[in-house]
């Protein structure tokens, strides 16, 4: 499990995230909600390594995140981050095949091939191999990216806002495979998302933040309620249900 | 110097896209392009050494051969060190003299010019001057470093804006100063400043050699890490990349070659950027493995055929940074405009 025990992160005198103390990481997907400024990725940031935090502790499996070698914490943990703007230019295979760099340090072993070529085709990008990242849409890139993160094979994923820019038809199919992999494959998944209705459909467990502070944190169905909804996202939302399953309404 | 192989070849390849014989494919390999840019390589060393010689040719290979030497030290030191600032900035465009390393070292020169006169300067023991221009061009480039980079904030954007403005203070302060000067003792001073690789002194190439092999023991253990950095800081860290600590050895090797480098010739980093990014599109591969070599034999191929054209066409009328700067100027102005055009 992830735990977090009294984090707090100030960018000046701004305190982002505020004395939280969560733990999940739990089987299956959960879904990481709030408002623009909530604070959740500055989490995803601490929990990676890559912001320190000013007070508390941050742990993974029972690892401290701030004294755990980091070549040991990114084989347990991937973090896929917002918008990867990426210098040089790489196929798809290369991308992927970083995935495996905590393993291997740069030299592949054939089990390392095989987790390659395993989450290439786990995202249907057989076709797109030796395709250079420029060359593609944003979904496949997109789907790219998650690929190196599974080739990783961690048994936590940390994906922010995957579905930043994607259209109907590629949200879904990151979605579906998100679950798939925590299905099939076992993975703890945390995901950041701005559609709540996806996080609905997708996420077993659900963790609302805003101002810096965890205001939920709960099996899907219960945080969709009215008007846990509106006092995160400071809005009214009225939630329906639609074939079983809850559905927010914001589109006032 | 720049229509050698390289060029025609790699312009060539779409043509061959549509049937691959085996030969196309062996040639797309990075190996088969190092081994034939190697090739090149030789039988440049080769023609500088052997031809044109007008006296005894064992004296002409001993002088020759020293040139020869000091091309190959800084070859490494420019190349090895651009290409690593170029994947540590994640910028293809800039060199490390944008942190102000050319312009300090001008101005440590004008400096002792301005403070005791050209004749001192000229009587001044080697040595001495190259090792305080080391250490203090060293120090400089750490301190700058761990100032911005090694505290809680660690930005490079921040570092290189400050190098920036360094470097623009350096170069007016030694403007300032050299407009002070008396002509003769300017005339001495810029013509110090030009690189030169004829006739180094053997004791400054050896110790230089030592830095530069120093630097590239650094950077060689860390070709693989290096790859990772070129996915940037969040991805690398994602991958367990211990970000600041590698950035900062890494940092510290560059600031040694290219000071001693530095030292040795004068300024000479501008032509590290047609090296950089003439080895990464002829290698066709972001590798390190392959860039890293390749920046280096592009080098050898620019100073060889820049020291010949210079010797042999021009007997000698004017500086190798010349021919350099020329050649390097019109390619970034391409670079520039390829960019702008995609």
């Amino acid at each position: 499990m992830i735990a977090l025990e009294k984090v707090t992160k100030r960018y000046g005198r701004q305190t982002v995230v505020d004395d939280v103390s969560i733990t999940f990481g739990g089987e299956g997907v959960t879904a990481l909600i709030g408002p623009n400024g909530a604070g959740k990725s500055t989490l995803f940031g601490l929990v990676g390594r890559l912001l320190q935090p000013d007070a508390g502790r941050i742990s993974v499996d029972g690892m401290d995140v701030g004294s755990t070698p980091s070549s040991e914490l990114a084989k347990v943990l991937a973090v896929l981050r917002q918008d990867n703007h990426i210098a040089a230019r790489l196929t798809v295979h290369d991308l992927v095949e970083f995935g495996r760099f905590p393993h291997s340090r740069g030299r592949l072993t054939v089990h390392d091939r095989r987790h390659i070529e395993d989450a290439i085709g786990y995202l249907e990008l057989g076709p797109y191999r030796d395709r250079f990242l420029d060359e593609l849409s944003g979904g496949q890139r997109q789907r790219a990216f998650v690929a190196m993160v599974l080739a990783q094979d961690t048994r936590y994923v940390l994906l922010d806002e995957p579905l930043n820019n994607l259209d109907l038809r590629h949200m879904t199919e990151i979605m579906r495979l998100v679950r798939r992999t925590a299905d099939e494959l076992g993975k703890r998944v945390v995901i950041v998302l701005h559609d709540i209705n996806f996080a609905a459909s997708y996420a077993d467990r659900i963790v609302a933040m805003r101002g810096g502070v965890v205001v939920a944190d709960a099996p899907a169905r219960e945080v969709m309620r009215p008007d846990v909804l509106a006092a995160v996202y400071d809005t009214p939302v009225d939630v329906r249900e639609i074939d079983g399953r809850p559905v927010a309404l914001y589109y006032g | 110097m720049l229509t050698d192989p390289t060029t025609t070849e790699s312009g060539a390849l779409p043509d061959a896209g549509l049937h691959r014989s085996r030969l196309a494919t062996a040639w797309a390999s990075p190996l088969a392009r190092l081994a034939l840019l190697g090739a090149v390589v030789l039988a440049l060393t080769a023609a500088y050494l052997f031809t044109d010689v007008p006296g005894s040719l064992a004296f002409a290979l001993r002088i020759r051969g020293l040139t020869v030497l000091a091309m190959l030290v800084i070859a490494t030191a420019v190349g090895v060190s651009t290409v690593v600032f170029h994947t540590i900035t994640q910028n293809r465009i800039l060199t490390p003299s944008i942190m102000g390393f050319d312009a300090f070292y001008v101005l440590i020169s004008t400096l002792i010019v301005f403070s005791s006169g050209s004749a001192a300067f000229l009587a001044f023991d080697q040595l001495t001057l190259w090792l305080v221009q080391v250490v203090v061009m060293v120090a400089f480039s750490v301190l700058l470093f761990t100032w911005l980079f090694g505290g809680k904030r660690r930005s490079i954007h921040l570092m290189l804006l400050v190098g920036i403005v360094l470097g623009t203070f350096f170069r007016s302060s030694t403007e300032w100063m050299q407009r002070m000067l008396d002509p003769l003792d300017f005339q001495v001073l810029s013509d110090a400043m030009f690189a030169s690789l004829t006739r180094p002194d053997e004791t400054l190439l050896a110790l230089t050699a030592c830095l530069v092999a120093l630097g590239c023991a650094v950077v060689v253990p860390l070709l693989r890490t290096l790859d990772v950095l070129t996915l940037g800081e969040p991805v690398a860290v994602g991958l367990g990349v211990d970000h600041k600590r590698v950035v900062m050895v890494l940092f510290v090797g560059v600031s040694v070659m290219i000071a001693a480098s530095t030292a040795l010739v004068g300024p000479i980093l501008f032509f590290g950027l047609i090296v950089a990014n003439l080895a990464y599109s002829y290698v066709g591969s972001f590798r390190h493995v392959w860039t890293l070599p390749a920046a280096v034999g592009i080098g050898m191929v620019c100073l060889l055929g820049g020291q010949l054209v210079l010797e042999r066409l021009f007997g000698f009328g004017g500086a190798l940074s010349m021919v350099i700067d020329f050649a390097g100027g019109l390619f970034f102005l391409y670079l520039v405009l390829r960019k702008g055009a995609r």
